[in-house]
């Protein structure tokens, strides 16, 4: 290698370290059994493979009650290579009865220590928002848009001029209407998919280049 | 129920708005508040509201808000106008049920507390 080169080389290699774009830390949140952690493990299973998960899903809300961060995910759509760290978190909820986990089939004793673990992981998703790059926003397209919970988290996307990614999940289930949720957020680009078939997923991950890359 | 004016809530600090509504809502209190909260103050409000949660005593609150509003023009998307805040209900879990909610309209259900 001539000398030229060989500097090129490692300026190139210099200039990389100190200028190259860390990684997006993106969180995905959403209302309890919107599908997050379906996703998140759809997510890993395109880009790392079946070994790896993020995490149990149950029709039960709240399954997920701590925030789970996968570093250095790398997905390749448009031609472009994105490294992300994303987070899945606990369903956002303003409010948690413990009765609702004993009508699931749970004693007593067991829903009101889900019950005290969801408000936990409620906390430390809504801690979390402070420390993202961007959100997935994670819909059940059988469902009205208009929660607060979701109006809130995109309140404070807004607020922090962070980009949003909208996913109409669930459009498997013959009740979807992804087009109400377009219309209730026609300012943030929305995705149809269903995490749970892999259905739509390339779309998804197009739009998360071009929003997040 | 208790109907707040904008001029009520706008002498408060944040915390002190958070603290005001769990407050009167643990009571009993269903709050209309001319205008809302800011998106930080309301994800305050779930992150208090979930500290506040006692099994058997306190579930939580329903709060309602429009989505904001946002300027769609070109000099709004230039200058990142902030979203205006609007009209927000908020009330004890057992006692205020949403409806049906959409852009412009909140329907909701006011019960006797228990």
């Amino acid at each position: 290698m001539s000398m030229i080169k060989r500097f090129k080389v490692s300026f190139s290699k210099i200039f990389n370290k100190m200028f190259k774009k860390k990684g997006a830390c993106i969180g995905i949140y959403g209302p309890p059994n919107a599908g997050k952690t379906t996703l998140s493990n759809r997510i890993l299973h395109d880009w790392v493979g079946n070994e790896e998960t993020m995490g149990s899903v149950s029709h039960i809300a709240h399954e997920t009650r701590h925030a789970k961060r996968r570093n250095g995910l790398t997905i390749e759509a448009n031609g472009h290579t994105i490294t992300l760290d994303i987070v899945d978190t606990p369903g956002l909820a303003t409010k948690i009865d413990f009765h609702d986990f004993m009508e699931q089939g749970m004693n007593d004793v067991e829903s009101k220590k889900r019950s005290k673990e969801a408000t936990e992981g409620v906390i430390e998703a809504v801690k979390w928002l402070e420390d993202l790059d961007g959100v997935i926003l994670v819909m059940d397209s059988t469902e009205n848009p208009y929660t607060q919970v979701n109006v809130t988290v995109i309140g404070n996307m807004e607020a922090r001029n962070l980009p949003l990614l909208i996913v109409a999940n669930k459009v498997d289930l013959p009740d979807a209407d992804p087009g109400v949720i377009k219309e209730a957020f026609p300012q943030h680009p929305m995705v149809p998919v269903s995490a749970l078939e892999g259905v739509g997923m390339d779309s998804f991950y197009e739009a998360l280049a071009k929003q997040f890359g | 129920m208790d109907l707040v004016s904008e001029a009520k809530i706008s002498q408060m600090a944040s915390m002190e708005k958070v603290r005001y509504i769990i407050d009167e809502v643990r009571k009993g209190k269903i709050l209309v508040l001319e205008k809302g909260l800011n998106p930080m103050e309301e994800a305050k409000l779930i992150e208090m509201t979930m500290s506040a949660i006692q099994p058997d005593v306190f579930s939580g609150i329903e709060m309602q808000s429009y989505p904001a509003n946002t300027d769609a023009s070109l000099l709004g998307k230039f200058f990142k106008k902030q979203s205006n805040k609007r009209l927000t209900v908020i009330g004890p879990a057992n006692q205020l049920k949403t409806l049906k909610k959409d852009r412009n309209l909140i329907s909701a259900l006011v019960s006797a507390s228990e």
